[in-house]
Protein backbone atom coordinates (compact mmCIF):
# COMPACT_ATOMS: atom_id res chain seq x y z
CA UNK A 1 0.00 0.00 0.00
CA UNK A 2 1.14 3.50 -1.29
CA UNK A 3 2.07 5.56 1.77
CA UNK A 4 -0.54 8.28 2.98
CA UNK A 5 -0.71 11.83 4.03
CA UNK A 6 3.31 12.12 4.13
CA UNK A 7 4.06 15.49 2.82
CA UNK A 8 6.04 14.16 0.35
CA UNK A 9 4.82 12.99 -3.17
CA UNK A 10 6.47 9.94 -3.82
CA UNK A 11 4.35 7.79 -5.81
CA UNK A 12 3.53 6.83 -9.17
CA UNK A 13 2.74 10.03 -11.52
CA UNK A 14 -1.04 10.18 -11.75
CA UNK A 15 -2.95 12.28 -14.58
CA UNK A 16 -6.48 13.56 -13.81
CA UNK A 17 -7.92 14.79 -16.77
CA UNK A 18 -9.41 18.51 -16.63
CA UNK A 19 -11.05 19.64 -18.99
CA UNK A 20 -14.18 20.29 -17.34
CA UNK A 21 -15.29 18.29 -13.51
CA UNK A 22 -14.67 17.40 -10.40
CA UNK A 23 -10.79 17.08 -11.13
CA UNK A 24 -9.70 18.74 -8.69
CA UNK A 25 -11.56 16.95 -5.61
CA UNK A 26 -10.01 13.91 -7.58
CA UNK A 27 -6.41 15.49 -7.39
CA UNK A 28 -6.74 16.48 -3.76
CA UNK A 29 -7.84 12.77 -3.22
CA UNK A 30 -4.80 11.53 -4.54
CA UNK A 31 -2.56 13.91 -3.18
CA UNK A 32 -3.85 13.03 -0.12
CA UNK A 33 -2.19 9.43 -0.84
CA UNK A 34 1.02 10.86 -1.67
CA UNK A 35 1.35 10.44 -4.62
CA UNK A 36 2.35 12.99 -7.62
CA UNK A 37 -0.76 14.86 -10.04
CA UNK A 38 -0.79 16.20 -13.01
CA UNK A 39 -3.98 18.11 -14.73
CA UNK A 40 -4.24 16.71 -18.69
CA UNK A 41 -5.40 18.99 -20.74
CA UNK A 42 -3.58 18.82 -24.20
CA UNK A 43 -2.09 15.26 -25.37
CA UNK A 44 1.43 16.54 -23.99
CA UNK A 45 0.05 15.70 -20.66
CA UNK A 46 -0.13 12.60 -21.15
CA UNK A 47 3.64 12.29 -21.10
CA UNK A 48 4.85 9.96 -18.64
CA UNK A 49 2.19 9.09 -16.70
CA UNK A 50 1.15 5.73 -14.66
CA UNK A 51 -1.98 6.32 -14.49
CA UNK A 52 -5.15 8.37 -15.62
CA UNK A 53 -8.56 9.16 -13.38
CA UNK A 54 -11.48 10.60 -15.66
CA UNK A 55 -13.61 12.63 -13.87
CA UNK A 56 -17.48 13.29 -12.91
CA UNK A 57 -18.54 16.37 -14.69
CA UNK A 58 -20.68 16.44 -18.20
CA UNK A 59 -19.74 13.82 -20.18
CA UNK A 60 -21.01 15.82 -23.79
CA UNK A 61 -18.69 19.00 -22.72
CA UNK A 62 -15.82 16.44 -22.02
CA UNK A 63 -16.14 14.28 -25.42
CA UNK A 64 -16.02 17.32 -27.49
CA UNK A 65 -12.87 18.75 -25.49
CA UNK A 66 -11.23 15.03 -25.99
CA UNK A 67 -12.36 15.64 -29.54
CA UNK A 68 -10.78 19.76 -29.77
CA UNK A 69 -7.28 18.48 -28.46
CA UNK A 70 -7.12 15.53 -29.95
CA UNK A 71 -6.88 13.04 -27.07
CA UNK A 72 -8.78 10.44 -27.98
CA UNK A 73 -6.22 8.11 -30.36
CA UNK A 74 -3.74 8.57 -27.08
CA UNK A 75 -6.07 7.98 -24.77
CA UNK A 76 -7.13 4.70 -26.49
CA UNK A 77 -3.65 3.69 -27.20
CA UNK A 78 -2.32 3.84 -23.55
CA UNK A 79 -5.49 2.06 -22.35
CA UNK A 80 -4.55 -0.82 -24.79
CA UNK A 81 -0.64 -0.40 -23.51
CA UNK A 82 -2.63 -1.59 -19.83
CA UNK A 83 -2.45 1.98 -17.88
CA UNK A 84 -4.63 1.79 -15.23
CA UNK A 85 -7.37 4.36 -15.21
CA UNK A 86 -10.48 4.86 -13.13
CA UNK A 87 -13.45 6.34 -14.62
CA UNK A 88 -16.30 8.21 -12.23
CA UNK A 89 -19.59 9.04 -13.41
CA UNK A 90 -19.25 11.22 -16.60
CA UNK A 91 -15.81 9.54 -16.50
CA UNK A 92 -17.68 5.76 -16.78
CA UNK A 93 -19.50 7.21 -19.92
CA UNK A 94 -16.47 8.66 -21.83
CA UNK A 95 -15.31 5.06 -21.42
CA UNK A 96 -17.58 3.34 -23.02
CA UNK A 97 -18.40 1.89 -26.45
CA UNK A 98 -20.13 4.73 -27.56
CA UNK A 99 -17.39 7.59 -26.88
CA UNK A 100 -13.88 6.51 -26.36
CA UNK A 101 -14.96 2.67 -26.56
CA UNK A 102 -12.30 2.12 -24.01
CA UNK A 103 -14.82 -0.27 -22.16
CA UNK A 104 -16.60 -2.68 -23.94
CA UNK A 105 -19.89 -1.75 -22.19
CA UNK A 106 -22.98 0.87 -23.09
CA UNK A 107 -23.42 3.31 -20.10
CA UNK A 108 -26.87 4.84 -19.59
CA UNK A 109 -26.91 8.53 -19.09
CA UNK A 110 -28.96 10.18 -16.30
CA UNK A 111 -29.93 6.45 -15.52
CA UNK A 112 -31.40 7.16 -12.17
CA UNK A 113 -33.40 10.33 -12.89
CA UNK A 114 -32.65 14.19 -12.51
CA UNK A 115 -30.53 15.74 -9.78
CA UNK A 116 -33.60 15.77 -7.38
CA UNK A 117 -33.04 11.89 -7.86
CA UNK A 118 -29.26 12.16 -6.61
CA UNK A 119 -28.28 9.98 -3.93
CA UNK A 120 -26.39 8.35 -1.32
CA UNK A 121 -26.38 4.79 -0.61
CA UNK A 122 -23.68 2.29 1.05
CA UNK A 123 -22.18 -0.16 -1.53
CA UNK A 124 -20.82 -3.27 -1.13
CA UNK A 125 -18.27 -3.10 -3.81
CA UNK A 126 -16.30 -7.03 -4.83
CA UNK A 127 -12.67 -7.36 -5.51
CA UNK A 128 -10.88 -4.38 -4.89
CA UNK A 129 -9.46 -4.80 -1.67
CA UNK A 130 -12.14 -2.49 -0.59
CA UNK A 131 -13.74 -4.33 1.95
CA UNK A 132 -16.69 -3.46 3.57
CA UNK A 133 -19.16 -0.48 2.86
CA UNK A 134 -18.47 2.40 0.52
CA UNK A 135 -20.16 5.64 1.40
CA UNK A 136 -21.29 6.07 -2.85
CA UNK A 137 -22.64 9.15 -3.67
CA UNK A 138 -24.83 9.20 -7.34
CA UNK A 139 -25.08 12.80 -8.96
CA UNK A 140 -27.05 12.66 -12.02
CA UNK A 141 -25.41 9.37 -12.51
CA UNK A 142 -25.53 6.48 -15.29
CA UNK A 143 -25.59 2.80 -15.10
CA UNK A 144 -24.20 0.17 -16.99
CA UNK A 145 -26.91 -0.80 -19.36
CA UNK A 146 -24.85 -3.36 -21.87
CA UNK A 147 -21.20 -4.89 -21.33
CA UNK A 148 -19.11 -7.35 -22.84
CA UNK A 149 -17.51 -11.05 -21.27
CA UNK A 150 -14.40 -9.49 -20.78
CA UNK A 151 -16.36 -6.76 -18.42
CA UNK A 152 -16.68 -7.61 -14.10
CA UNK A 153 -19.71 -6.24 -12.65
CA UNK A 154 -18.26 -4.93 -9.22
CA UNK A 155 -21.55 -3.76 -7.75
CA UNK A 156 -24.98 -3.16 -8.85
CA UNK A 157 -27.71 -1.25 -7.74
CA UNK A 158 -31.51 -2.65 -8.24
CA UNK A 159 -29.95 -4.86 -10.81
CA UNK A 160 -28.00 -2.29 -12.62
CA UNK A 161 -24.01 -2.63 -12.90
CA UNK A 162 -22.61 0.70 -10.86
CA UNK A 163 -18.86 -0.43 -10.77
CA UNK A 164 -17.15 -2.73 -13.50
CA UNK A 165 -14.01 -3.78 -13.97
CA UNK A 166 -12.00 -4.66 -17.20
CA UNK A 167 -8.84 -5.64 -17.24
CA UNK A 168 -7.07 -2.29 -15.71
CA UNK A 169 -9.54 0.01 -16.37
CA UNK A 170 -12.39 0.39 -13.23
CA UNK A 171 -15.35 2.35 -13.91
CA UNK A 172 -18.10 3.48 -11.06
CA UNK A 173 -21.10 5.65 -11.71
CA UNK A 174 -20.63 7.27 -8.20
CA UNK A 175 -18.11 9.98 -6.95
CA UNK A 176 -15.82 8.25 -4.39
CA UNK A 177 -13.47 12.13 -4.87
CA UNK A 178 -16.97 13.56 -3.01
CA UNK A 179 -17.65 10.45 -0.62
CA UNK A 180 -14.81 10.58 1.28
CA UNK A 181 -13.98 7.43 0.01
CA UNK A 182 -10.34 7.08 -1.15
CA UNK A 183 -9.89 3.02 -1.34
CA UNK A 184 -10.85 3.13 -5.12
CA UNK A 185 -8.18 5.90 -5.75
CA UNK A 186 -5.85 3.62 -3.27
CA UNK A 187 -6.01 0.60 -5.56
CA UNK A 188 -5.41 2.96 -9.04
CA UNK A 189 -2.14 3.89 -7.32
CA UNK A 190 -0.85 0.66 -6.26
CA UNK A 191 -2.60 -0.62 -9.92
CA UNK A 192 -0.01 2.11 -11.12
CA UNK A 193 3.12 1.14 -9.12
CA UNK A 194 2.31 -2.31 -10.15
CA UNK A 195 4.48 -4.03 -13.02
CA UNK A 196 1.91 -4.69 -16.62
CA UNK A 197 2.04 -8.77 -15.76
CA UNK A 198 0.81 -8.57 -12.02
CA UNK A 199 -2.33 -7.04 -13.00
CA UNK A 200 -2.97 -9.47 -16.28
CA UNK B 1 -31.35 3.32 1.53
CA UNK B 2 -30.83 5.73 -0.56
CA UNK B 3 -30.60 9.49 0.87
CA UNK B 4 -32.09 11.83 -1.51
CA UNK B 5 -31.18 15.75 -1.28
CA UNK B 6 -28.67 15.68 1.18
CA UNK B 7 -26.18 18.78 0.82
CA UNK B 8 -23.24 16.52 -0.10
CA UNK B 9 -25.37 15.50 -3.17
CA UNK B 10 -27.03 19.10 -3.80
CA UNK B 11 -23.54 20.78 -3.51
CA UNK B 12 -21.70 17.44 -5.46
CA UNK B 13 -23.54 18.69 -8.70
CA UNK B 14 -21.83 22.00 -8.52
CA UNK B 15 -18.34 20.17 -7.91
CA UNK B 16 -19.66 18.44 -11.09
CA UNK B 17 -20.34 21.52 -12.67
CA UNK B 18 -16.44 23.18 -12.15
CA UNK B 19 -14.47 24.15 -15.12
CA UNK B 20 -17.64 24.50 -17.44
CA UNK B 21 -19.69 27.78 -18.79
CA UNK B 22 -23.21 27.68 -17.79
CA UNK B 23 -25.20 29.70 -20.74
CA UNK B 24 -28.60 31.52 -20.79
CA UNK B 25 -31.15 29.81 -23.23
CA UNK B 26 -34.51 31.56 -24.07
CA UNK B 27 -35.95 28.10 -25.99
CA UNK B 28 -35.20 24.91 -26.81
CA UNK B 29 -33.47 25.58 -30.25
CA UNK B 30 -30.61 28.05 -28.37
CA UNK B 31 -30.28 25.19 -25.49
CA UNK B 32 -28.73 22.70 -28.24
CA UNK B 33 -27.43 25.13 -29.65
CA UNK B 34 -25.35 25.61 -26.15
CA UNK B 35 -25.11 21.72 -25.39
CA UNK B 36 -23.22 21.09 -28.94
CA UNK B 37 -20.97 24.28 -28.73
CA UNK B 38 -20.30 22.61 -24.97
CA UNK B 39 -22.36 24.14 -22.47
CA UNK B 40 -21.85 22.32 -19.12
CA UNK B 41 -25.31 23.36 -18.09
CA UNK B 42 -28.35 25.81 -19.47
CA UNK B 43 -29.97 28.85 -17.52
CA UNK B 44 -33.46 28.01 -18.95
CA UNK B 45 -35.43 31.76 -19.11
CA UNK B 46 -38.07 33.57 -20.99
CA UNK B 47 -35.64 36.93 -21.31
CA UNK B 48 -32.07 37.36 -21.38
CA UNK B 49 -31.20 40.02 -18.77
CA UNK B 50 -29.94 42.67 -21.56
CA UNK B 51 -33.73 42.07 -22.50
CA UNK B 52 -35.56 42.20 -19.00
CA UNK B 53 -33.33 45.17 -18.57
CA UNK B 54 -34.58 46.89 -21.47
CA UNK B 55 -38.21 45.75 -21.55
CA UNK B 56 -38.64 47.11 -17.17
CA UNK B 57 -41.72 45.89 -15.35
CA UNK B 58 -41.66 42.76 -13.27
CA UNK B 59 -39.10 39.50 -14.26
CA UNK B 60 -40.95 36.19 -12.83
CA UNK B 61 -40.19 32.27 -13.42
CA UNK B 62 -40.54 31.31 -16.87
CA UNK B 63 -43.33 29.16 -18.26
CA UNK B 64 -43.30 25.54 -17.32
CA UNK B 65 -44.40 24.78 -21.05
CA UNK B 66 -41.13 26.41 -22.01
CA UNK B 67 -38.77 24.79 -19.02
CA UNK B 68 -39.82 21.44 -20.22
CA UNK B 69 -39.13 22.06 -23.79
CA UNK B 70 -35.58 22.99 -23.07
CA UNK B 71 -35.29 19.91 -20.23
CA UNK B 72 -36.27 18.07 -23.23
CA UNK B 73 -34.32 19.27 -25.97
CA UNK B 74 -30.68 18.50 -23.78
CA UNK B 75 -28.91 15.89 -21.51
CA UNK B 76 -26.95 18.42 -19.64
CA UNK B 77 -28.66 20.29 -16.56
CA UNK B 78 -31.24 22.17 -16.56
CA UNK B 79 -31.89 25.49 -14.15
CA UNK B 80 -33.77 27.92 -14.09
CA UNK B 81 -34.24 31.28 -11.56
CA UNK B 82 -37.10 32.19 -9.32
CA UNK B 83 -37.26 35.37 -7.65
CA UNK B 84 -35.77 36.14 -4.64
CA UNK B 85 -37.81 35.00 -1.56
CA UNK B 86 -40.18 33.70 -3.76
CA UNK B 87 -40.59 30.30 -2.62
CA UNK B 88 -43.44 28.66 -4.78
CA UNK B 89 -41.64 29.61 -7.61
CA UNK B 90 -39.17 27.39 -6.41
CA UNK B 91 -41.75 24.62 -5.42
CA UNK B 92 -42.94 24.64 -8.38
CA UNK B 93 -39.45 24.56 -9.98
CA UNK B 94 -38.69 21.50 -8.04
CA UNK B 95 -42.00 20.38 -9.12
CA UNK B 96 -40.27 20.59 -12.77
CA UNK B 97 -37.65 18.26 -11.63
CA UNK B 98 -35.05 21.53 -12.18
CA UNK B 99 -31.80 20.31 -11.60
CA UNK B 100 -30.50 23.97 -9.92
CA UNK B 101 -32.79 26.11 -9.17
CA UNK B 102 -31.00 30.15 -9.07
CA UNK B 103 -32.50 32.16 -6.51
CA UNK B 104 -31.80 35.36 -8.53
CA UNK B 105 -31.93 38.86 -8.72
CA UNK B 106 -32.12 39.55 -12.18
CA UNK B 107 -35.93 38.75 -11.31
CA UNK B 108 -37.60 41.39 -9.22
CA UNK B 109 -37.62 40.13 -5.61
CA UNK B 110 -40.44 38.96 -4.63
CA UNK B 111 -39.79 39.50 -0.63
CA UNK B 112 -37.29 42.30 0.78
CA UNK B 113 -36.36 40.73 3.74
CA UNK B 114 -36.69 36.91 3.57
CA UNK B 115 -34.08 34.96 0.91
CA UNK B 116 -35.99 31.70 0.19
CA UNK B 117 -35.31 28.87 3.36
CA UNK B 118 -33.21 26.46 0.41
CA UNK B 119 -32.80 23.54 3.36
CA UNK B 120 -36.71 22.81 3.10
CA UNK B 121 -35.93 21.67 -0.73
CA UNK B 122 -34.44 18.76 -2.21
CA UNK B 123 -33.76 20.54 -5.28
CA UNK B 124 -30.07 22.43 -4.99
CA UNK B 125 -29.88 26.34 -4.81
CA UNK B 126 -27.38 28.60 -6.74
CA UNK B 127 -27.44 32.47 -5.42
CA UNK B 128 -25.88 35.54 -6.43
CA UNK B 129 -23.24 37.48 -3.87
CA UNK B 130 -21.58 40.71 -3.96
CA UNK B 131 -19.23 40.13 -1.11
CA UNK B 132 -18.31 37.31 1.88
CA UNK B 133 -21.20 38.11 4.30
CA UNK B 134 -23.92 37.93 1.28
CA UNK B 135 -22.06 34.63 0.38
CA UNK B 136 -21.93 32.99 3.73
CA UNK B 137 -25.82 34.21 4.58
CA UNK B 138 -26.57 32.51 1.43
CA UNK B 139 -24.86 28.79 2.18
CA UNK B 140 -26.18 29.26 5.76
CA UNK B 141 -29.77 29.20 4.20
CA UNK B 142 -28.88 26.16 2.54
CA UNK B 143 -27.56 27.26 -1.02
CA UNK B 144 -25.10 24.51 -2.13
CA UNK B 145 -23.60 26.97 -4.82
CA UNK B 146 -22.25 30.81 -5.05
CA UNK B 147 -22.08 32.97 -8.22
CA UNK B 148 -20.90 36.31 -8.21
CA UNK B 149 -23.38 38.72 -8.91
CA UNK B 150 -21.70 41.16 -11.21
CA UNK B 151 -24.09 43.07 -13.38
CA UNK B 152 -26.59 41.38 -15.43
CA UNK B 153 -27.29 42.09 -19.16
CA UNK B 154 -24.65 44.64 -19.45
CA UNK B 155 -21.50 42.76 -21.16
CA UNK B 156 -19.60 44.88 -19.11
CA UNK B 157 -17.53 43.42 -16.44
CA UNK B 158 -16.67 45.63 -14.10
CA UNK B 159 -18.60 44.75 -11.49
CA UNK B 160 -18.06 40.67 -11.67
CA UNK B 161 -14.21 41.97 -10.77
CA UNK B 162 -15.23 43.70 -8.04
CA UNK B 163 -17.11 41.27 -6.17
CA UNK B 164 -14.66 38.63 -7.09
CA UNK B 165 -12.22 40.49 -5.66
CA UNK B 166 -13.94 41.38 -2.53
CA UNK B 167 -15.18 37.21 -1.80
CA UNK B 168 -11.32 36.52 -2.30
CA UNK B 169 -9.67 39.60 -0.03
CA UNK B 170 -12.33 38.80 2.34
CA UNK B 171 -11.51 35.01 2.50
CA UNK B 172 -7.47 35.96 2.80
CA UNK B 173 -8.83 38.18 5.52
CA UNK B 174 -10.05 35.63 7.48
CA UNK B 175 -7.16 33.27 7.41
CA UNK B 176 -4.87 35.68 9.03
CA UNK B 177 -7.00 36.23 11.88
CA UNK B 178 -6.99 34.54 14.94
CA UNK B 179 -9.21 32.07 16.74
CA UNK B 180 -10.81 34.58 19.37
CA UNK B 181 -11.39 36.94 16.33
CA UNK B 182 -13.46 35.09 14.45
CA UNK B 183 -16.25 35.87 16.05
CA UNK B 184 -16.72 39.79 15.68
CA UNK B 185 -15.69 39.11 12.17
CA UNK B 186 -18.84 36.81 11.72
CA UNK B 187 -20.91 39.88 13.29
CA UNK B 188 -18.90 42.16 11.30
CA UNK B 189 -19.49 40.39 8.07
CA UNK B 190 -23.21 39.26 9.28
CA UNK B 191 -22.60 35.74 8.89
CA UNK B 192 -22.97 32.69 11.01
CA UNK B 193 -19.64 32.20 12.81
CA UNK B 194 -19.28 28.32 12.13
CA UNK B 195 -19.70 29.15 8.23
CA UNK B 196 -16.89 31.87 8.99
CA UNK B 197 -14.51 29.20 11.09
CA UNK B 198 -15.13 26.74 8.30
CA UNK B 199 -13.43 29.29 5.70
CA UNK B 200 -10.91 30.72 7.92
CA UNK B 201 -9.27 27.55 8.14
CA UNK B 202 -10.21 26.24 4.29
CA UNK B 203 -9.73 29.00 2.71
CA UNK B 204 -11.96 28.57 0.15
CA UNK B 205 -15.85 28.60 0.50
CA UNK B 206 -17.59 25.32 1.67
CA UNK B 207 -19.10 25.31 -1.63
CA UNK B 208 -18.47 26.02 -5.58
CA UNK B 209 -17.89 29.65 -6.46
CA UNK B 210 -18.92 30.28 -10.28
CA UNK B 211 -18.82 33.80 -11.56
CA UNK B 212 -21.97 35.75 -13.32
CA UNK B 213 -22.69 39.13 -14.58
CA UNK B 214 -21.02 41.11 -17.67
CA UNK B 215 -18.60 37.94 -19.07
CA UNK B 216 -19.09 38.79 -22.69
CA UNK B 217 -15.54 37.52 -24.15
CA UNK B 218 -12.92 35.05 -24.20
CA UNK B 219 -11.22 36.61 -22.22
CA UNK B 220 -13.42 37.95 -19.82
CA UNK B 221 -14.38 34.16 -19.31
CA UNK B 222 -10.62 33.33 -18.70
CA UNK B 223 -9.64 36.51 -16.45
CA UNK B 224 -12.44 35.96 -13.40
CA UNK B 225 -11.50 32.05 -13.69
CA UNK B 226 -7.74 33.59 -12.98
CA UNK B 227 -9.69 35.76 -10.20
CA UNK B 228 -10.94 32.58 -8.50
CA UNK B 229 -13.78 31.76 -10.02
CA UNK B 230 -14.27 27.50 -10.41
CA UNK B 231 -16.57 28.25 -13.53
CA UNK B 232 -18.56 31.24 -15.24
CA UNK B 233 -22.21 32.07 -16.15
CA UNK B 234 -22.70 33.88 -19.27
CA UNK B 235 -26.22 35.63 -19.69
CA UNK B 236 -26.74 37.81 -22.78
CA UNK B 237 -23.19 37.63 -24.12
CA UNK B 238 -23.77 34.49 -25.68
CA UNK B 239 -26.78 34.79 -27.79
CA UNK B 240 -26.69 38.37 -27.67
CA UNK B 241 -23.38 38.50 -30.06
CA UNK B 242 -23.46 38.16 -33.65
CA UNK B 243 -22.40 34.29 -33.74
CA UNK B 244 -23.84 32.78 -30.91
CA UNK B 245 -22.06 29.19 -31.37
CA UNK B 246 -18.49 30.31 -32.39
CA UNK B 247 -18.69 32.46 -29.27
CA UNK B 248 -19.83 29.81 -27.22
CA UNK B 249 -17.03 27.71 -28.11
CA UNK B 250 -15.01 29.89 -27.76
CA UNK B 251 -16.00 30.76 -23.72
CA UNK B 252 -15.86 27.14 -23.58
CA UNK B 253 -12.27 26.72 -24.62
CA UNK B 254 -11.23 29.80 -23.00
CA UNK B 255 -12.75 28.67 -19.19
CA UNK B 256 -10.49 25.04 -20.20
CA UNK B 257 -7.29 26.89 -21.27
CA UNK B 258 -7.56 30.24 -18.61
CA UNK B 259 -3.88 29.70 -17.55
CA UNK B 260 -2.76 29.77 -21.32
CA UNK B 261 -2.59 32.98 -23.19
CA UNK B 262 -1.61 31.52 -26.41
CA UNK B 263 -5.25 29.49 -26.23
CA UNK B 264 -7.57 32.27 -24.84
CA UNK B 265 -5.83 34.01 -27.92
CA UNK B 266 -7.12 31.72 -30.35
CA UNK B 267 -10.13 30.93 -28.76
CA UNK B 268 -10.88 34.98 -29.44
CA UNK B 269 -9.94 34.81 -33.23
CA UNK B 270 -12.86 36.03 -35.36
CA UNK B 271 -15.78 35.91 -33.36
CA UNK B 272 -17.94 38.73 -34.87
CA UNK B 273 -19.13 41.34 -32.53
CA UNK B 274 -19.97 41.00 -28.72
CA UNK B 275 -23.07 41.73 -27.29
CA UNK B 276 -24.34 45.54 -27.29
CA UNK B 277 -23.28 46.35 -24.10
CA UNK B 278 -23.67 49.15 -21.32
CA UNK B 279 -21.05 50.53 -18.98
CA UNK B 280 -21.94 49.95 -15.47
CA UNK B 281 -21.05 53.34 -13.93
CA UNK B 282 -23.29 55.18 -16.03
CA UNK B 283 -26.29 53.43 -14.90
CA UNK B 284 -28.68 55.13 -12.74
CA UNK B 285 -29.01 53.08 -9.04
CA UNK B 286 -32.03 51.89 -9.44
CA UNK B 287 -31.46 50.31 -12.32
CA UNK B 288 -28.67 47.97 -10.82
CA UNK B 289 -29.25 44.37 -9.99
CA UNK B 290 -26.56 43.49 -7.94
CA UNK B 291 -28.28 45.45 -4.98
CA UNK B 292 -31.27 43.27 -4.53
CA UNK B 293 -31.03 40.78 -1.88
CA UNK B 294 -28.81 41.02 0.73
Amino acid sequence: MVSRADGRAGGPLIGVLALQGDFEAHARMLRRLGTEVREVRVPEDLRGLAGLVLPGGESTVMMLGIEREGLAEPLRELAAAGMPMLGTCAGMIVLDREHLGILDIRARRNAFGRQTRSFEADLEIAGLGAEGLLRAVFIRAPWVEDRGPDVEVLASIDGHPVAVRQDRIVAVAFHPELGDEPRLHERLVADAAAPRERAA
Amino acid sequence: MRDEGTFRVKAGLAENLKGGVIMDVVDAEQAKIAEDAGAAAVMALERVPADIRRDGGVARMSDPLMIRAIQAAVSIPVMAKARIGHFVEAQVLQALEIDYVDESEVLTPADESHHIDKWAFTAPFVCGATNLGEALRRIGEGAAMIRSKGEAGTGDIVEAVRHMRAIRAEIARLGGLEHAELASAAKDLGAPPDLVREVAGAGRLPVVLFCAGGIATPADAAMMMQLGAEGVFVGSGIFKSQDPSSRARAIVEATTHFKDPERVARASEGLGGAMQSLETRRLAPEQLLASRGW
